[in-house]
């Protein structure tokens, strides 16, 4: 029977202590961000590459529509991955994307809504946070174990670990020590359930205090370069890149193409 | 030309990996995003600039001929089997040029594993694999002894 993991610890460690917890990691990844932000000076980067490409605009490009491309933004590039040419990465990103998010609302929903078996835990929102959890591992691991793409191209160890890494790793620890120490706690066992829950707080502390040197904050940025682009097609200037071929029945003798990727 | 990755385009796909045959093209190990870790051993065959679904890579002009400002763009359309590139100036002029990728159906070349393996004897041959049917002829041409060079035997 699945129960809510925080309700139970509440039993031996005070909600404000969880809630209190919760809310650090949430100023860890506003200060992580920020810091990123500015010692990385990418907004710096992204106004001034706005700049120069509004300057060259071929076309002017209306408030209308500068908001129905920041729609298109938001539903194809961010809530659909749109980005990703391969079928697989985008998957797995989305599964990673979406598990998480409902993992990190549900938590959120259990640490402050329902912090104790005082007040009965709705069994959807328990149930949404081991949906979540098993979501986001599914496209974590899928990703890091079999997707990333410079293990086989440049002969490294499947268990190497970079800095790029640091990011998908601490994510797939934190969600999979979560659960894990939920079913060892909904079991009984209190000795495993201790030492899950450390390591648990260990990988969710990395998780959201290693922003500056891991790539969580590319969710902030990476919304932003796909409405740079989108915003670049749109008023002629298409990055310097060169226009659509528009003869291209000439070549090839009019034969048909399957697409790549 | 060496060329080089825009890493706010790229998604870190690893097409580019792949298919360097001087394997500098590689993935970042802080931003898993795609780079070229030695330019000058680039061999600028552009196979990275053209395999890019991501219109990521670009290619760097050498300072005697494309000095500041210029820059080298392309578009590949798989599904119209266009490659169109950009030259742009330093003195704001503009050249555009498309090109086909191939000029035979998608599929239509036999890869060396749809090949029959080569038999011992095969093996021993100064022909190269499947020669001189792939080559669509009888035979290879000889030169008979008569006109080699004197000296030569």
């Amino acid at each position: 029977m699945l129960s809510n993991p925080f309700a139970v610890l509440s039993a031996s460690v005070p909600p404000a202590i969880m809630q209190a917890y919760v809310v650090l990691m949430a100023l860890l990844v506003v200060a992580g961000t920020l810091f990123d932000i500015i010692h990385k000076q990418s907004a710096t980067y992204f106004f001034s590459n706005w700049r120069n490409f509004q300057s060259k605009a071929k076309r002017q490009v209306g408030a209308g529509q500068m908001a129905s491309l920041a729609v298109q933004s938001a539903v194809v590039d961010v809530l659909a991955s749109g980005e990703f040419c391969n079928p697989r990465r985008r998957i797995a990103h989305l599964l990673t994307m979406y598990g998480f998010t409902i993992y990190i609302v549900t938590t959120i929903m259990m640490v402050f809504g329902y912090p104790t078996n005082a007040v009965p835990t709705p069994g959807g929102v328990v149930a949404l946070w081991y949906i979540g959890g098993l979501m986001a591992c599914a496209g974590g691991y899928w990703f890091w174990f079999f997707i990333r793409v410079d293990v086989v191209a440049e002969g490294h160890s499947p268990l190497r670990c970079v800095r790029a890494d640091l990011f998908i790793v601490s994510l797939v620890l934190s969600v999979t020590f979560g659960l894990v120490w939920a079913c060892a706690q909904s079991i009984g066992n209190a000795a495993s359930s201790y030492i899950l829950l450390g390591l648990y707080l260990l990988a969710t502390t990395m998780l959201f205090g290693s922003i500056p040197w891991s790539k969580f904050s590319h969710m902030f940025f990476k919304p932003a370069a796909a409405l740079e682009k989108r915003v670049a097609e749109a008023n002629g200037t298409m990055s310097n890149l060169p226009p659509p071929a528009d003869a291209p029945r000439k070549f090839g003798g009019g034969i048909t193409h399957v697409r790549h990727y | 030309m060496p060329t080089f990755v825009y890493m706010t385009r790229c998604d870190g796909c690893g097409h580019c990996v792949d298919i360097c045959p001087s394997d500098i093209m590689h993935i970042d190990t802080t931003y898993r995003r795609a780079l070229n870790i030695e330019p000058n051993m680039c061999w600028e065959c552009y196979s990275c600039v053209k395999a890019c679904p991501q219109f990521a890579i670009d290619c760097r002009g050498y300072a005697d001929f494309a000095p500041l400002g210029h820059s080298v763009r392309v578009r590949r359309e798989e599904d119209k089997a266009t490659i169109s590139w950009k030259i742009k100036f330093r003195d704001g002029r503009e050249k555009n040029f498309v090109s086909p990728i191939r000029t035979t159906p998608w599929g239509s070349i036999k890869s060396p594993a749809d090949y029959a393996a080569p038999t011992a004897d095969a093996m021993k041959s100064q022909e190269l694999a499947h020669e001189p049917e792939t080559l669509k002829i009888a035979a290879l041409p000889t030169v008979s002894r008569d006109r080699f060079k004197q000296g030569v035997i």
